[in-house]
């Protein structure tokens, strides 16, 4: 790699100041660091230091969204297949898919990093990691047919007035990817909700199969249809319908591991997050008074983008609470918010995107008290001294 | 055994290097400096210049905000240079060491006959009230203070650090000695903490006067703001001394032979170290002659102390005043092609985020490269895992970030030393400078209090 990194040292004079290109100079300080780990030593305090950074921490997150993202892709042609009554080998139902994935993801990276690396460039920053996480985040929360437009307009939003007006990444109160969501909810209702853009194909309703409605499971359930909500073997595997990556309970475990494994992601948000769904399942089975407030409280954390949710979305370090107390609080409400707002809002088929967008705001606040209690502890002992 | 405190927060860096259980004295150094830069809460003002005489024991230079502590040269000699940095600032006062040692005489005295005036005049003459410092801000202590105890921590668990057990043998009678006249100065305790994973020496064990209590953990058990922290931690308005046991031991000689005898034991360590050895050396040597034809070749980093808090220096600098160690690793100044994407088997990391978790036994030979940018806190939690206080670390970092006095006061700012956040700063992804943060506060809360 010695002329590869002959010929970064050669172009690099004029990415600095003065230099001819300096005003692309955090697009190549990206692209420098991303290729070489810098020569940067230390200089005070631990003479050594972990080999994480950002980018391993990122890149890992990265990773264990690739079986939600490429089972998704199968998934997506899967139902495809299914609401045209056409029968395919799972490779060309993952080609269908990965043909209408792969631009969202596209659309969703060059509109996200572009704006970072403005901002990056604005501030003097280098540019942070952060948008490899939420650039593969938000297509896995889209419908699939989402015109590619709107996956634009919506990123552009969320990492602006989500993340960098706030300063960046690390800064953030909202989870971004979910940003992007929920902006793409309100300001296109009509377009984001109903049954047909699950499913490619059913827009535009040609050659569909009668008797097909596209509903996720959801869908069905608040409409009072629970009789026909798929097996739990299909909502568990994701062989229904619903956003790219959300569908796999399976794939979604995968992901989990790997995060819990490496110590990325936090145990706590995710254990609460389950519990707190289940808590309130339990509620509502014991007061029921209809089909889906029956549904056992544990089929609820396989339906929707639950499981998505507590792994992906609650644990984003940024915008969840930061103490450890304040994680199983910040996790338990998510869960007990998301299956309430499920079951008893009949305005929003799906919870979990609000409980969490909900709960980032109030994250500050836990800790506040969190550590509230611990200065009162400190300040006591010191009483009990004086005393 | 009595209850053991257990640390459960902390980590041991697994480094290559560790000091074979030998002592060899070292060849004596030419020069020996003193670095004001060793002190905290320093105003430098030389008592002798250059072309100076000066014999074992006579300070060097005083500290204009606390003007009872002086710091003596550990050699007799010629004062040979002062060397200045930025703004004249004294970075160190050299003296070139006579061949036959001459010390300044302070006279014997049994500390459990003196009274405690007697103790602190005998201390400051002779300069070695530097060895007393206190907690909050981790500066020389003030002898008109009554501190509510006096620490020991009897067992270092830094990488790579030394074995107090070791160090210490055969010097029991100058460690009572120095025991007996810290007792003397303080109203509370004399806490002495040892390590219970292993019988410590009886140096330790016998010693009277002392109250002794027993801790088992991964650093930074060893470290003495952790422990005061489990005993009897500081509220505000209280004072803690705290002494490290070779300097105890150099207390206890001037009580018994009346001199500054500097001798003292330290280990060379690292993973470039040709033989990591303990040496018995005097106080400021150079340690020109310890890494001689010692050290592999290629680009490395001297460093006095140990890699988490140790201060870097040059292969003929000088030991530094409280330090009992030496490290030597290599420098990090070169570019990994796409490092941060490799599997890592042998990139060590306190998560699993790379390879190396296949071999939990393994050790490493470590570098100086930051194996990353600095960006603003994205990951939690990762401090608290190797912090193992009852002390929010970050919201106290951010406290001090935005220099936020009553906050930093709250958060239990006066318990804490930068040496306490060292691990805090290895783990950090974000790559956050947090011991120089840590010393800002300090230094902002001790300017603000007086």
């Amino acid at each position: 790699m010695k002329p590869l990194r002959r010929f970064l040292d050669n172009i690099k004079p004029h990415f600095e100041k003065g230099g001819k290109f300096e005003k692309l100079h955090s697009t190549f300080d990206a692209f420098e660091t991303f290729l070489f780990v810098p020569d940067k030593v230390t200089t005070q305090g631990s003479h050594i230091r972990d080999y994480i950074d950002m980018k391993r921490t990122m890149s890992l997150v990265v990773i264990s969204l690739i079986p939600a993202l490429l089972f998704g892709m199968w998934n997506v042609g899967y139902q495809h297949y299914l609401a045209t009554g056409q029968e395919g080998t799972t490779l060309e139902l993952f080609w269908e898919g990965f043909k209408l994935v792969l631009p969202i993801v596209v659309v969703s990276y060059v509109t996200g990093l572009a704006i970072e690396f403005a901002f990056a460039q604005i501030r003097g920053h280098e540019v942070n990691e952060g948008f490899l996480v939420s650039g593969m985040l938000i297509p896995l929360v889209l419908p699939v047919d989402v015109p590619l437009w709107m996956v634009a307009v919506a990123t552009a939003f969320a990492v602006i007035i989500g993340k960098e007006v706030f300063g960046g990444t690390g800064m953030n109160i909202l989870n971004p990817a979910l940003t992007a969501r929920a902006f793409l909810f309100f300001a296109y209702p009509a377009y984001m909700s109903g049954n047909q853009v699950w499913t490619h194909g059913l827009m535009e309703g040609e050659g569909i199969v009668d008797g097909f409605s596209g509903a996720t499971p959801l869908s069905m359930a608040a409409e009072g249809n629970v009789g026909n909500i798929p097996p739990v073997s299909d909502m568990f595997f994701g062989f229904i319908p619903g956003s790219i990556g959300e569908t796999s309970v399976v794939a979604v475990a995968i992901g989990a591991v790997i995060l819990l494994f490496t110590g990325v992601g936090s145990w706590r948000i995710m254990l609460s997050t389950f519990v707190g769904g289940l808590v309130m399942g339990l509620i509502l089975n014991l007061f029921a008074v209809n089909p889906f407030m029956e549904i056992p409280a544990w089929e609820h954390l396989i339906m929707g983008g639950f499981a998505f949710g507590a792994v992906f979305m609650a644990t984003d370090p940024v915008t969840a609470a930061r103490t450890k107390k304040g994680k199983y609080i910040y996790g338990f409400l998510i869960g007990l918010l998301a299956i309430l707002i499920r079951v008893v809002n009949p305005a929003y088929p799906e919870g979990v995107m609000l409980a969490i967008l909900l709960m980032n705001v109030f994250a500050p606040l836990i800790d506040h008290y969190v550590v509230e209690s611990n200065i009162n502890k400190r300040l006591k002992r010191a009483e009990v001294k004086a005393a | 055994m009595p209850d053991v405190h257990k640390i459960r927060r902390g980590l041991n860096i697994p480094l290559k290097g560790k000091a074979e259980k030998v002592i060899r004295n070292a060849d004596p150094a030419r020069y020996y400096g003193v670095k004001p830069g060793d002190f905290n809460g320093i105003r430098t003002k030389l008592m002798a210049w250059p072309g100076d005489r000066v014999k074992a024991g006579n300070p060097l230079f005083y500290n204009k905000l606390q003007p009872h502590v002086k710091y003596p040269s550990p050699v007799s000699g010629k004062i040979s240079e002062v060397h200045r940095g930025e703004r004249r600032k004294i970075l160190e006062v050299v003296v070139e060491a006579d061949s036959i040692m001459e010390y300044e005489d302070f006279g014997k005295g049994e500390p459990q006959d003196m009274s405690r005036d007697d103790i602190v005049d005998k201390l400051t003459q002779s300069g070695l009230w530097a060895f007393i410092r206190q907690r909050p801000y981790s500066i020389a202590a003030n002898p008109e203070d009554d501190p509510k105890a006096i620490f020991i921590s009897g067992f270092n668990t830094a990488p790579l650090a030394p074995d107090n057990d070791f160090l210490i043998k055969g010097e029991g009678e100058d460690f009572q000695r120095g025991v007996d006249a810290l007792t003397k100065l303080t109203s509370g305790k004399v806490h002495l903490n040892l390590n219970s994973d292993y019988p410590p020496s009886e140096v330790f064990t016998k010693t009277k006067g002392v109250q002794i209590n027993w801790f088992t953990g991964p650093h930074p058990a060893g470290n003495v703001g952790v422990q005061i922290n489990r005993i009897d931690p500081i509220n505000q308005g209280e004072v803690v001394w705290y002494v490290y046991p070779q300097d105890i031991i150099t207390i206890g000689r001037l009580f018994g032979k009346g001199i500054y005898d500097a001798s003292k034991v330290i280990a060379l360590t690292g993973s470039e170290v040709k033989k990591p050895l303990y040496y018995r050396l005097l106080r400021g040597a150079s340690i020109e002659n310890l890494v001689r034809d010692n050290v592999e070749t290629g680009n490395v980093r001297y460093i006095s102390g140990s890699v988490l808090t140790g201060e870097k220096i040059s292969s003929e600098g000088y030991l530094g005043f409280y330090d009992d160690q030496v490290t030597v690793i290599p420098e990090g100044d070169y570019h990994e092609f796409l490092g941060w994407a490799k599997p890592g088997f042998n990139k060590f990391s306190m998560s699993r985020t790379f390879f190396s978790w296949l071999q939990p036994n393994r050790r490493y030979r470590l570098d100086t490269n930051l194996h990353g940018g600095e960006r603003a806190y994205v990951v939690s939690g990762e401090y608290e895992k190797v912090f193992p206080m009852d002390i929010y670390p970050v919201q106290l970092i951010k406290a001090i970030m935005i220099e936020d006095i009553e906050l930093m006061e709250k958060l239990g700012i006066y318990e804490v030393d930068e040496e306490d956040f060292a691990l805090c700063e290895f783990v950090c992804t974000s790559k956050t400078p947090v011991q120089s943060i840590v010393r800002q506060g300090l230094d902002m809360m001790r300017e603000e209090m007086t």
